[in-house]
Parts: structure tokens; sequence; C-alpha cells
């Protein structure tokens, strides 16, 4: 693996139960201040791979590296602790929480942290709408609104990595719009990005460079620009 | 007359109230039912009943004697919660939903046993530390001693558990588990600790609820728990178990059925149980996840 990779897989493979082999022999890099996507189609293995760099799900073999330290036997609040962050599929919210318990609960390890403040407005600078709805129980939110308090609570970590797991998923396309946005903004500031998307052009539009997943083996890599132009991948992906 | 029977309804739905807590706070973070914790209020009052062959001076009156069982009863509860909850359940907790309370009872009837084997097969005194008259109210109800002390502790547990929950960055933590213990955890909270202090606070407030049983009775033994355990359990599903106000409401109503059908009904003082629990079968033919409970499918 090359020097400078903030979250790297060297040959993971990842089961669930005894014979569902989800992960099979992944390797692959993300280096600090990229935004890379990793695609593929329901099943490949998307998922299972964030949830294995999150501590969520533990790898059979090989290893998973954040800034050149194993994860290995990590519980999931060690891992976000250590600034790898994940917005989990299907946002997952605190539905009985606050707009602003939720993003506080973001917060939960650095409580009493001097920067807090500053780093609440800028959430709210980044959402405003967060900030219009920061009274309410989350549970209450639009799909779109629950997203951005996704994202939002995820960044109240001052992550370094921030893993987003399909957030565009059931959206309308103005509101992914505006999540593309954010991606973007949040990625200028600093933030490196691992994205999964279904929306496979959007993703491949939006990041440096890419993964193609197939059932639960890395199927292609590059550039992501090369892969949009990739016949085998426009194909398969892109509808073409 | 019904001023009096409010008053009996209010003070014995107090202590109902007090356990129902226990177990819909570790319901609402692991959907698992503590079966043991009619046991931990048990334990509890025998700590307290232990403190004071330790010293003396809480067999005797005062505010002294008093404040020395609730500590006792309290600590030793909430601490033997949490270490239940170590040994027995954490191990436990990616199995299957049935391998904990499996675990639960089990736990459950080896205190019993320890207890009846190793300390004591009868009823053993309890500590009277409250000496005043009963008060005449306002209406002509009498309020006995411990009926006050009852309900003032439990409102006044009541209030500080409320303030904990929303109040503090823990409080807060917990109910972030209680809606989704793995997100929590991808938020850099440390599950283990919230557990442990749910199950501390939960056995605490047993504790409390177990020095006012025994008070009640003026004395303790190895089953104490079994009985107020049940009923509390049953006014938790009640109000809609794993709600905090629930557990409140069930409680009380528990407490006014028992009281009402022991004053109204000819003969039925006997019939107080099944009466109590004949309503909360129709509650739940009607109501299946409770007064306050949410629809079962939003916890699992
Ligand atoms: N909890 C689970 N238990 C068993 N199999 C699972 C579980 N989650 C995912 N899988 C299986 O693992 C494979 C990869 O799933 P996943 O990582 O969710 O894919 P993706 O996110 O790319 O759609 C699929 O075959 C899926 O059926
Ligand atoms: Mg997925």
């Amino acid at each position: 693996m090359s020097e400078g990779a903030l979250l790297s897989f060297e040959s993971v493979h990842a089961v669930y139960g005894k014979k569902i082999r989800a992960l099979k022999g992944v390797s692959l890099e993300v280096r600090a201040g990229e935004i890379v996507a990793l695609i593929g189609n329901n099943g490949a293995g998307k998922t299972t791979l964030m949830k294995t760099a999150s501590g969520l799900m533990v790898p059979e073999s090989g290893r998973v590296l954040f800034e050149g330290r194993d994860l290995a036997g990590l519980a999931p609040h060690r891992v976000s602790r250590l600034g790898l962050c994940l917005v989990p599929e299907g946002r997952r919210i605190f539905p009985r929480l606050t707009v602003m318990e939720n993003l506080e609960m973001g917060a939960y390890a650095r409580a009493g942290a001097p920067e807090l403040a500053r780093e609440f407005d800028h959430v709210l600078t980044l959402f405003p709408v967060l900030g219009r709805r920061r009274g309410q129980l989350a549970g209450t939110l639009s799909g779109g609104e629950q997203q951005m308090l996704a994202m939002g609570r995820a960044l109240m970590s001052a992550p370094k990595l921030l893993m987003l797991d399909e957030p565009s998923m059931g959206l309308a396309p103005v509101v992914v719009d505006v999540i593309f946005d954010i991606i973007a903004r949040v990625n200028k500031e600093g933030v490196t990005i691992l994205l999964v998307e279904q929306n496979a052009r959007r993703a491949l539009k939006a990041a440096a460079r890419a993964y193609v997943l197939e059932t639960g083996e890395i199927a292609a890599s590059g550039e992501a620009a090369r892969l949009l132009g990739d016949a085998s991948v426009q194909k398969a992906y892109l509808g073409l | 007359m019904l001023a009096q029977q409010i008053v009996n309804g209010l003070s014995l739905g107090a202590i109902y109230a007090l356990i129902a807590l226990g177990y819909t706070l570790v319901y609402g973070i692991l959907a698992m039912i503590n079966f043991a914790h009619s046991e931990v209020l048990m334990m509890g009052s025998f700590a307290a009943l232990g403190a004071a062959a330790l010293a003396p001076s809480m067999f005797g009156t005062g505010v002294l004697a008093l404040a020395g069982l609730f500590a006792a009863s309290m600590l030793a509860a909430g601490a033997l919660n949490a270490t239940i909850e170590r040994l027995a359940y954490r191990p436990l907790r990616r199995h299957s939903r049935l391998t904990p309370l499996i675990s639960a009872i089990g736990v459950s009837i080896i205190l019993q046993n320890a207890v009846f084997l190793w300390v004591s097969d009868q009823s053993l005194a309890f500590p009277q530390p409250l000496s005043g008259d009963a008060f005449t109210l306002p209406g002509g109800a009498q309020i006995s001693a411990l009926q006050a002390l009852t309900l003032a502790a439990a409102l006044a547990l009541m209030v500080l558990l409320h303030l904990f929950v929303e109040k503090t960055r823990m409080g807060r933590a917990m109910r972030a588990c209680a809606d989704d213990l793995e997100a929590a955890g991808l938020m850099g909270v440390d599950a283990d600790v919230v557990i442990a202090v749910t199950f501390f606070v939960g056995g605490a407030l047993g504790g409390a609820a177990g020095v006012l049983y025994s008070m009640s009775y003026g004395s303790t033994k190895y089953n104490l728990g079994f009985l107020p355990g049940a009923k509390a359990f049953t006014a938790a599903v009640l109000g809609g178990i794993g709600n905090v106000r629930g557990a409140v409401l069930g409680g009380f109503l528990l407490g006014f059925l028992e009281v009402l059908s022991a004053g109204y009904i000819p003969n039925g003082a006997q019939w107080r149980d099944v009466i109590a629990f004949s309503v909360l079968i129709l509650v739940l033919l009607a109501r299946p996840s409770g007064l306050l409970g949410e629809r079962v499918a939003e916890k699992v």
C-alpha cells in the first residue's frame, strides 16, 4: 500500500454466518483529501465494506488500516473517535431526540471541546433547515431533512474521513442536488469522503477516483472520469 | 370512602411505579425483560437490613436511620443490577433475544435460593425508622407517615430521573441508545457504559422501592420481590414497556385498581389481583403496545 493512504483495505474477507461471503479479498485505499466513489449493484457488498471499516463487522481475514493503524478489535465507538465516521444506510437518526440533540450526539465524544460552538454554527450554515427545525423531534423530519441531519450529526464529530452509504436513496432530485453540493463543499473544507451510491453517474461525477464492486470483489478501479467513459462500466452501471 | 382510597392507591402505585421504571429503562435500551429485577429489589432490602445490623442506630428512628436504609439499599441494588448485566446478560447480547431472558430467570432463582439457604428462610424484622402519627388531610382521609414518605420519596426520585434522562449528557446518550444502539455506537457512544448506567439507575430505583415495601410489611423475606415485581412488570406493560411516563402511569393505575377493587367490590380484597390483571388483559387486547407505548415495529 502506498504512503499517505488515510484508509486502506488489504485483502479483506467478510462473511455473514458461515456461508454468505460478502467481501472476497477486497483491497482499496482512500487518500487524504479525496472523494472516492464505490459503486456496484445491490448486494455487491458496499454496505458490508463500510460496516467493516466502521467496526460494526469484524473481517474474517485481511486488515483495515486507518492512518496506518490496524482497526482490528476496535468497537465502533473507538473507530468513530479516531475520526472515521459512517453515515449509515437508511440514515439512522435518533427519531425521538430533537434535531439539536441529534447534533449533540454527533459531538458526544467531544463534549466540552471549545470549538464545538463554531461547529454547530458551521453545520447549521451548511444545512439551514436544521436550524429552523432544531427543537423538533427528528422522527418528524422529511427524508431529505433526515439525510441532512445524519450528515450534520456526523460532521459534529469532526471526522477526518466521512463514509456515506447511499446518501441520495429515496430522495427527490432537488434534495439530491443539495446533498451532492454539500459533499463537494465539505470535501473542499478538508474532509475526505468515501461515497457509496446507487446513482453511479452522479457518484462518478462527484468523485476523483472510484472502485467498482461486483459480488464482493473489486472488478474495476481508477479515475472516476475514465470509468465514466469505460464501455463495460457504462453498460453495467450507467444504463448506456 | 373515596379520598382514603385515593391516598392508599397513590402510595401503593408509587411503589409499583418505582419498580416499573427499572423494567422499562432496561427494556427501552435492550428490548429485554430483566426478570431478575424483583430479586434485585429484594437484595436491596436485605442490604439495608445488613447495614442496619452493622450500624444498630439504623434500627432507631429519625432521618439519619432512614437515609442509611435508602443509601444501602439503592447502592447495593444498583451495583448488583449492573453486575448481573455484566456477568449474565452482556456475554449473551449478540445471541437470540430468548437467551438473556433465560439467563435472567436463572439469576432470579439463584438469588432467591442464595438468600433462602444462606441468610434465612423466614421473615426478618425490618427497621421502622418512622415514628410520626397519621395526618388527617382536608377531606378526611388519613395519610400515614409511611404513605407520606412513600409519595415524597417516589416523587423526588421520579423528578431526579426525569432531570437525569432529559438534561444530562449521559441521559441523552441513554435515549439515543434506546432509539438506535448501533447508531449511537457510530457516534462514539460506548454502549456498554450506557447500559451499565441504565442497569444501575433502574436497580437503585428498585432498591428504594424495596425499602418502602419492606417498611410497609415491617419485614423482609427471600421472596419479597416476587409479587411487587410481577405487578410492577404488569404496570410497565400496561403503560407501554420502554416508555418512562408509561411506567409511572401504569404503576399508579395498577395501585388504584387494586385499592378500588378491594374497597368497593364485595369480597374485593380477595379478588383485587384477579380484577387488576383482568383489566390489564382488557387494556392489552385493545392496545397491545400499552397505553403510552409506541408501535412495537418501531423498536425492532
Ligand atoms: N445481515 C446480513 N445477514 C446475512 N447476509 C447479509 C446481511 N447483510 C447483507 N447480507 C448479504 O451480503 C451481501 C452484500 O450485502 P451488502 O453489503 O448489503 O450489499 P450492498 O450494500 O452493496 O447492496 C448480499 O449478498 C447480502 O444479501
Ligand atoms: Mg447497501
